[in-house]
């Protein structure tokens, strides 16, 4: 169990909304942007997102067919491991369900690889992004998603904290077994879920 | 990295007036490299905690360290840097965990460091590394700060080595004109070097394509950003 710190008492307890998980604090009007590389600046004319690895049929769409497919949005909130947390978002997109149907995952994928044109990976189990819980999104608050949050389209992953919704996205890879992303190598939790604080390696 | 430990506060003093060094010393002495953070975690007597991530600012030693430095910038409405400035005192103890962090770390290796006000406090682990193992000559550091009273580590600092760039006020004797950051403050990185840039996420998105600008492929160059993270 935790031990007390000497004279900390936190902020009022009224204030704590029971949307926010263990140990996040809400970010309000802050958006706070987090990434590891240069902001990529890339064009929706030769934007691609591809499904590859253990499918029947890999497939690839041009920014122009991805919007063409059903559109698909969540509403509510996200959680970043560096503990802000944002209510009441809404993002636009379609949903990885609909990109898996289209490719077609082999029995014996488990796992994918969500992976960025920058070069960012986040490890992630198949079961965490069907089911209507992923999405790859464009839109955020009825405006276009910006640059410097992914723009123009990232994935989500709401359910999980943020660092698994790969910002530039420009793919999934689907693995039969699971392998590290690029925070994941670097300390971070393979499954994340905020509700059990899988922040780090260990936890 | 290890889970949680107990660290106590032997040590702290102001680098500026809203940035304080607190040296801790672990129950668990661990070995980090220059770069990574610990986090820090504030429990209440109810159970509710908050926790933020802190660089370290002290360099690796030989062995695993038993202290650490790390220096806390004292943000509007902070919480946890709140705390940490008014009611911690010497012999406190705070919990940690760490080291964290695999990316923005330095070992060796030609390497251009731009930190960014409190964004200097990873790099300055960095220099403090190449200083004590004796290659300085592969780091060139430019740090960017608002006036010489928003300057961290400032008699230790200096060397040459190091660019101190003044955007709002410079102290007397400064010819360079107040004014961002530069590709003439950059200059041409070292044949191979990597790119480390610290900052807010404003400075870190101007410096972190400057770092392109200047001829650091775009997959050398290393971001961190600070967020408003109390």
């Amino acid at each position: 169990m935790a031990r007390f710190t000497r004279g900390f008492s936190g902020r009022s307890r009224a204030e704590r909304d029971p949307r926010l998980p263990p140990g996040q604090y809400d970010a309000r009007d802050d958006w706070p942007v987090l990434n590891a590389e240069v902001t990529p600046d890339l064009d929706t004319a030769t934007w691609t997102f591809t499904v590859h690895g253990l499918v029947r049929n890999p497939t690839t769409w041009s920014w122009d067919e991805i919007h063409a497919l059903p559109e698909s949005s969540y509403e509510g909130d996200i959680h970043c491991v560096t503990t802000w947390s944002k209510l009441g978002m809404s993002f636009t997109g379609v949903s990885v369900d609909t990109l898996l149907a289209a490719a077609e995952p082999l029995p014996d994928a488990t796992h994918v690889m969500a992976e960025s044109h920058t070069g960012y990976t986040t490890n992630l189990p198949l079961a965490d992004v069907v089911g209507g819980r992923a999405w790859v999104v464009w839109d955020v608050d009825s405006g276009p998603l910006p640059r410097d949050h992914g723009g123009p389209a990232r994935m989500i992953v709401p359910h999980l904290y943020f660092w698994k919704s790969a910002k530039w996205v420009s793919g999934l890879r689907l693995m039969d077994h699971d392998e590290r992303g690029f925070w994941e190598r670097n300390g971070y939790h393979d499954r994340g879920d905020p509700w059990l604080e899988q922040r780090y390696q260990g936890d | 990295m290890g889970g949680w430990q107990t660290a106590t506060v032997v040590g702290m003093h102001d680098e500026t007036p809203r940035a304080r060094t607190f040296r801790l010393r672990l129950s668990r002495p661990e070995s980090h490299r220059a770069g990574q953070h610990y986090v820090v975690r504030l429990t209440a007597p109810d159970g509710y905690t908050a926790q933020r991530s802190y660089s370290v600012a002290s360099p690796p030693t030989d062995s695993a360290s038993d202290e650490i430095d790390l220096t806390v910038e004292r943000l509007e409405g902070g919480e946890v840097s709140g705390f940490l400035h008014d009611a911690v005192e010497i012999g406190d103890e705070l919990e940690v965990r760490g080291p964290i962090g695999g990316w923005f770390v330095w070992e060796d290796g030609p390497a251009l460091l731009v930190g960014g006000g409190s964004g200097v406090v990873p790099v300055m682990a960095m220099l403090r590394h190449a200083r004590a193992t004796g290659r300085s000559d592969l780091i060139r550091l430019v740090v960017s700060v608002r006036s010489p009273d928003d300057l961290y580590y400032r008699d230790e600092i200096t060397g040459p080595e190091v660019t101190v760039v003044y955007t709002r006020a410079a102290p007397p004797g400064v010819e360079r004109p107040v004014g961002r950051l530069t590709l003439d403050d950059v200059g041409a990185p070292a044949e191979g070097a990597t790119a480390y840039v610290c900052g807010s996420a404003g400075f870190a998105d101007a410096a972190s394509r400057l770092m392109v600008d200047a001829g650091v492929p775009v997959e050398r160059v290393r971001v961190e950003r600070f967020g408003p993270t109390g």
